[in-house]
């Protein structure tokens, strides 16, 4: 596609989110915080809002365009990717949501020291969250990329940079972070945004007399190829996308906002119904490109369906109007998550990196930490081989799973875990997930069981780093921490028992 | 070859024994910080027995057996004993086999040195080690070590009294709403009786809610919601006290609400900021309270345009000077400071004339504080 009317849209809306965005960032402390009158200290964060606000955070790249080009490209089996991903709110919900905000802890590191009483497992955890996050940012900055390509026509490698000096700019300028609204809205701005493109192109079918898609048989039925190792794979992904949100810095931190355990596990049941509601439309895009736009898969560019799906179905001013909403909710969806996985990857270098360094203050601290966790990602985006957006997420998934989940499970259900086996835990997960996913970014054609095996590690590195936490705080049964049995009574009584938790 | 550099680098071998020993001591002295308990003696003992090299070694309080190192466990139910009689002299005593009755084959424990810990003149439990002779070295190494952890453990007495002396300074100032205010209040919710009864009664449960929070007894966090909440109570009633004269505007992040704070660190600045900032001032003024959102931490300002103050002032109430009238900076400062660590003390802006600045910084988490 050359640059020329048709990228007029795009264009429109591309600058439209980053200027909203920027001013946002910079003046949104203005706009959500007038004048108040008293009394405001009751007024806590709403569950419902901070429902929105963690859609608007974890809604990444990997939610609005990559599921949609996976079941173009796979077909349904690949649904398990956006039910898991809602799913792992379920396991959130039931398993750890109310502990969590119970324990006082804002990082995933925090809860660790809180929980073990020591700063070795915290330092493990920080190496985690940089690694998880970087993870995380690799697919988003690369579907940046994707998404200027599609909608602009430009090189690949100016998505990755516009994305990583918006960012940077405002999370060094005060972060859009802080302020739950601005999250919030952002939810809404990618439900609208995928919703009304979805709801005229189906009117479009139907007007089309309601064609089915071309060469169905195996496409719409779950495993219909790939035989016991698609089983296996599919499994895996399950056990990765359910256990592995739990363990996703950016989101943990919005648990935080909540007054208490009660309203922790009602937001998260707001969270499920609104992933749910969101989920429902990737697929609906993944269906009609089958119809419309098979050819997409065919020249490997199955992440960019959504965005030239309405293009190609609807002619003249509307369709590029749609195209130019799908572009905004696209890019929202980068700077979104963006945001909160570099404030979190540098909330932690700044506490455990540069904040050691006595030169430098704590905002500047704070500010180079910024500049190396966007840069790194950025990086490495441009240098590193294109995984597919939804998959490289995956990947973070699995290692989130593979380390975080063992941790939080056991640390909030038994009482028997000792610093050393987490910190066991932790590297061996951590370190089966690192090696499976350097596997998978080497090895060009994935065929056979081994790559089974390592592209979709979760279904054994769960397990064994959950049975090395296990076997390995047996052993060292003596350093269980002297205060594991207060602070499980503090993480599971409801706050409204009168009960001393000192 | 046995690698020769490091045996110069590192000494003697009468060098290496010294920095061993005191490697030992270096690393028994956390535990023994917390004073005397069984969980302390038990983390400190290993290092204590690497420190003497005897075969076992006991630690007691004055009723009986904290922690037992070495070999011989069956002679733990004699150390009471032993502690009791040396408890009773109050000095270094050693015990040798009559003592010491054993059938077991192979014992290497046949005498005992027992010293007294003392702290404050008390004697508060024994060290003993447990030997095969009674040698004179081994009676001169016991006193050595007993004196060494008797120092400890009166750094933990001192250590436990600072803490108290906060907790003193908290109660104190909880019971501190000062009798000025009280009389105000109900002054001013009495001149509302005959005129807007309803008001009155809503002054009346503020004042009532106000009291009940402050005199609190149990707890030494609270969120800042609460604390915030408490502080609204008493702008609320100041400004029934002074009308029009006292302007105050609250911009709060709800994002930082459910951060715990020490109990009452808030209120005094406050309290301060309308005693100095406006009583003194001219047609009244303003006093705004901000509380941001800065990822890991929580910045909360207090801020008023009164006549401000001398910063030397503010620096002599900041290192706890009594004789001040700023009663509540110094105990905030100092608490923020103990709680958080001391990169979190106050800070405060202010000049003759020029208003003052109070700023606090609190981290959302800190292991240990919990509302």
């Amino acid at each position: 596609m050359s640059p020329g009317l048709d990228a007029a849209p795009g264009i429109v809306a591309i600058a439209f989110v980053t200027v909203a965005t920027l001013a946002i960032g910079t003046w949104g402390l203005r706009f959500s915080r007038t004048t108040s009158d008293f009394f405001v200290a009751s007024r806590s964060v709403h569950p419902r809002l901070n429902a929105s606000a963690i859609g608007g955070e974890y809604l990444s790249a990997a939610s609005f365009l990559g599921v949609a080009g996976l079941v173009l490209l796979n077909g349904a089996d690949m649904l398990w990717y956006p039910v898991g991903w809602t799913a792992g709110y379920l396991v959130l919900l039931v398993l750890v949501a109310a502990p969590l905000r119970r324990s006082g802890a804002y990082t995933l590191p925090d809860f660790a020291e809180a929980r073990l009483g020591s700063r070795g497992v915290r330092a493990a955890c920080s190496v985690l969250v940089v690694a998880i996050g970087w993870l995380y940012l690799l697919p988003q900055f690369q579907g940046a990329g994707l998404t200027l390509r599609s909608a602009v026509g430009a090189p690949t490698w100016l998505g990755p940079v516009i994305v990583g000096v918006v960012v940077l700019a405002n999370v060094t300028s005060g972060g859009m972070r802080s302020i739950t609204f601005v999250q919030a809205f952002q939810y809404w701005l990618k439900l609208t945004a995928l919703l009304v493109p979805a709801a005229v192109l189906l009117v479009v079918w139907a007007g089309d007399s309601s064609p089915p898609a071309s060469g169905a048989g195996g496409w719409s039925v779950p495993l219909a190829s790939g035989g016991p190792s698609g089983l296996y794979v599919t499994y895996s992904l399950i056990i990765a996308t359910f256990l592995g949100t739990m363990g996703l810095p950016h989101v943990v931190v919005r648990f935080y906002t909540n007054p208490d355990g009660r309203a922790a596990r009602r937001t998260t049941l707001v969270v499920l119904v609104l992933l749910g509601l969101f989920y429902l439309l990737p697929p609906v895009y993944g269906a009609l490109g089958r119809i419309y736009a098979p050819e997409l898969a065919v020249s490997g560019r199955s992440d960019a369906l959504v965005l030239e799906l309405p293009r190609i179905m609807v002619d003249g001013l509307l369709g590029e109007v749609l195209t130019g909403l799908v572009t905004a909710g696209a890019f929202a969806a980068f700077l979104s998550t963006s945001s909160g996985l570099s404030i979190a990857v540098a909330g932690v270098l700044s506490q455990d990196v540069t904040g050691r360094s006595r030169r430098l203050g704590g905002v500047a601290a704070f500010r180079l930490a910024a500049v190396v966790a966007v840069t790194v990602p950025c990086v490495v985006a441009l240098l590193a081989p294109n995984l597919g957006v939804a998959r490289a997420v995956g990947l973070a998934f699995a290692m989130a799973a593979a380390t975080f989940c063992p941790l939080l499970l056991l640390g909030i259900w038994w009482r028997g875990l000792t610093p050393y086996g987490a910190v066991a835990g932790l590297v061996v997960g951590g370190l089966t997930s690192a090696v499976a996913i350097a596997w998978t970014v080497g090895v060009a054609d994935p065929d056979g069981w081994v790559d089974a095996l390592m592209g979709q590690p979760a279904a054994w590195t769960v397990p064994l780093a959950l049975a090395t936490m296990v076997s390995v705080s047996l052993l060292t049964r003596d350093s269980v921490p002297a205060h594991a049995d207060r602070f499980l009574v503090r993480l599971h009584t409801p706050e409204t028992l009168e009960l001393d938790r000192g | 070859m046995p690698r020769p550099w490091r045996r110069r680098h590192l000494g003697t071998e009468a060098d290496r024994a010294t920095f061993r020993t005191l490697h030992n001591a270096s690393l028994a002295a956390p535990a023994l910080r917390a004073g005397l308990t069984a969980d302390s003696a038990e983390r400190s003992i290993r290092h204590l027995h690497d420190l003497l090299g005897s075969p076992a070694l006991a630690l007691t309080d004055t009723a009986g057996l904290l922690a037992w190192h070495g070999s011989g466990q069956h002679h733990r139910e004699q150390s009471a004993g032993l502690a009791a009689v040396t408890v009773e002299a109050g000095r270094t005593r050693v015990f040798d086999r009559s003592d010491l009755r054993c059938t077991v084959a192979g014992c290497e424990i046949r005498a005992a040195v027992v010293s007294p810990l003392v702290t404050e003149q008390r004697v508060v439990g024994t060290l003993q080690v447990f030997a095969a002779q009674p040698t004179a070295g081994l009676a001169r190494a016991a006193d050595e070590v007993a004196l060494w952890v008797s120092a400890q453990l009166e750094l933990a007495e001192l250590d436990a009294s600072r803490t108290r002396l906060m907790e003193a300074e908290v109660r104190a100032m909880r019971a501190q709403i000062s009798p000025h205010f009280i009389y105000n209040s109900l002054g001013a919710i009495a001149s509302f009786v005959r005129t807007d009864p309803d008001r009155a009664r809503d002054l009346l449960t503020e004042f009532a809610d106000f009291t009940r929070y402050s005199f609190r007894t149990h707890g030494e966090y609270t969120t800042l919601a609460e604390e915030l909440r408490s502080v609204e109570r008493y702008l609320l009633l100041e400004q029934a006290r002074f009308g029009d004269r006292l302007r105050v505007t609250l911009r709060i992040a709800p994002e930082v609400l459910p951060v715990a704070v020490p109990f009452l660190c808030i209120q005094p600045l406050v309290e301060n900021a309308v005693r100095h900032g406006l009583e003194s001032a001219e047609g009244g003024g303003s006093i705004s309270i901000v509380a941001r959102d800065h990822d890991q931490e929580c910045v909360i300002e207090v801020e008023d345009d009164g006549v401000g103050e001398d910063p030397d002032v503010v620096r002599r109430a900041l290192a706890g000077d009594a004789s001040l009238d700023s009663v509540g900076l110094g105990n905030v400062d100092g608490r923020l400071r103990t709680t958080f660590g001391d990169g979190y003390g106050l800070v405060v802006e202010t000049a003759p004339g020029a208003g003052t600045r109070v700023t606090v910084r609190v981290p959302k988490f800190a292991p240990g504080v919990h509302a």
